[in-house]
């Protein structure tokens, strides 16, 4: 083969390029945005309260994501390999990025770019060591003041009756709706998918998605502080 | 009648490519609100000769907003506050007596100084390079409708084919990333039909140089489309991105190279 066919061969390496990886940052996120989604609307079960037999609903359904251990598992090994490649490509993204601008300027402007999208390299770390606690949280039950194996409505009231707990899962999710109001619409574009017709609207369905899932995730806290839930 | 303003300017200086660079304070007294920006840079360098000092260097050429030469970061903002044009066509009605501006050079490690505010700019040149040739056959000029193109498809291309190449969407990307310009060299020849037979490998190599030069990648931001004199859309760089991925992961070796066995 000749220089020519070699190189190309070499080029032809998709995730070497940064394009490679923003494809790779859009098709985890993609399904960590479907998780958020699924979690949400798992977790507002909190609000319906039990049944006949004096069981939650929310410990209900706790018990049959648990009724198959092989399953459970399939689903935390995707999203641990999505979180992990998330998080690979976005240090080496970055750091490109802060190797493509050793000299910063004077002055800086950010004309009309949007807070959201400047800041998810700040967003994106935050919200990753909140999973971390937030799993030793609810899921181990580590730092849980008094954890019961799948009594899930317990643990959260229990749980959020923890002041600060409540306060950093309050502040994690609204760093989440930053990270998302740019991301949900940033991953189409990554993916190659940008119309003048269908755009606006996508950027403006990632912003109502991203208030949306913080305003359901953060009602949580809130009802068992002020009493809503108990 | 024009009236007189008073500018205080803080302009990057640089005397070599090692040399490490300052800002340095210049206030001008006289600067008539019809002047471009660079003229105003002139009346600043002849007062600078004047005194015996090194004049500011800077890019320029045409002078008309389409050459792509000049180009530098006024106070944050690649060619200034005007949207939609390079900062020769900068006027300094865009500006109030009184005003304070920080002139700084393209900042990317892809874009070294060469002084003041001028910046190698070679980069592009070889993306371009690295997209090769285009399957247009010389000869007697073709008819006009030989070969159709889509109206959609030949304004996209257009408006794609007015990059200039100033380096301006270089300067604004937090990444500094050259997703922008790279995007618009691949989309205007990518959307017309004499661009099909190396659009998928033109966008991979294109997108490969772009990386090897030492540009970062794009986090979709848009600040490159708000700064480009062009109005290159964002648009463009979803189109590569897709025509990246479509070629990276189709790629074949070609049997022999030139077509001869």
């Amino acid at each position: 083969m000749s220089a020519t066919a070699s190189s190309l061969a070499r080029v032809s390496r998709f995730y070497e390029a940064p394009v490679g990886k923003k494809v790779v940052m859009a098709v985890t996120g993609l399904v960590l945005v479907g998780f958020v989604l699924g979690h949400m609307a798992g977790n507002l079960q909190i609000y319906l309260p039990a049944g006949a037999d004096g069981v939650y609903a929310i410990d209900r359904y706790g018990a049959l994501l648990h009724a198959s251990e092989e399953l459970l598992w399939g689903a935390r090994l995707v999203l641990l390999a999505s979180v992990g490649l998330h998080i690979w490509s976005a240090i080496q993204l970055a750091t490109a990025a802060n190797a493509a601008r050793p000299v910063r300027y004077v002055r800086h402007s950010n004309l009309n770019s949007s807070y959201a999208s400047r800041t998810m390299y700040w967003s994106g770390p935050i919200v990753g060591l909140f999973i971390v606690y937030h799993l030793l949280h609810f899921t181990t039950g580590t730092v849980h003041p008094d954890y019961k194996y799948l009594s899930v409505h317990d643990n959260v009231v229990k749980g959020f009756s923890v002041w600060y707990a409540s306060a950093f899962y309050i502040v994690a999710m609204s760093l989440l709706c930053l990270h998302l109001y740019h991301g949900v619409w940033s991953m189409f574009q990554s993916l190659g998918f940008n119309h003048p017709r269908y755009t606006p609207r996508l950027q403006f369905g990632a912003k109502a998605f991203a208030f949306l899932i913080a305003a359901g995730n953060i009602s949580i806290p809130l009802a068992v502080l002020t009493g809503l839930v108990k | 009648m024009s009236s007189s303003m008073k500018i205080t300017l803080n302009v990057w200086r640089q005397a070599s490519p090692s040399d490490a660079g300052r800002m340095v304070k210049y206030e001008l007294d006289n600067v008539s609100e019809h002047m471009s920006f660079l003229e105003m840079l002139d009346v600043l360098n002849e007062q600078l000769i004047g005194k015996g000092e090194l004049p500011v260097s800077f890019d320029h050429d045409c002078r008309e907003g389409i050459c792509g030469s000049c180009g530098f970061v006024i106070n944050g903002v690649p060619h200034g506050p005007r949207r939609g044009t390079t900062v020769c066509q900068l006027h300094m009605r865009e500006f109030k007596s009184g005003d304070e501006l920080f002139l700084e050079p393209w900042r990317a490690a892809a874009f070294p100084v060469v002084k003041d505010l001028v910046v190698n700019r070679s980069a592009f040149d070889r993306i371009i390079q690295a997209g090769g040739f285009v399957s247009i056959p010389t000869g007697s000029a073709p008819d006009g409708n030989a070969i159709p193109v889509a109206k959609k498809d030949s304004d996209r291309a257009m408006s794609a084919a007015t990059c200039i190449g100033c380096g301006a969407c270089v300067a604004a990307c937090p990444n500094a990333s050259a997703s922008l310009f790279t995007s618009a060299k691949v989309s205007h020849l990518g959307l017309l039909p004499q661009g099909q037979p190396e659009r998928y490998d033109r966008a991979v190599k294109m997108v490969n140089q772009a990386k090897e030069e030492g540009f970062g990648g794009c986090t979709n931001i848009g600040l490159c489309e708000a700064v480009c004199p062009k109005n290159i859309s964002l648009e463009n760089i979803a189109r590569m991105n897709r025509d990246f991925t479509v070629g990276a992961w189709t790629y074949r070796e070609a049997a022999a190279e030139g077509g001869a066995a």
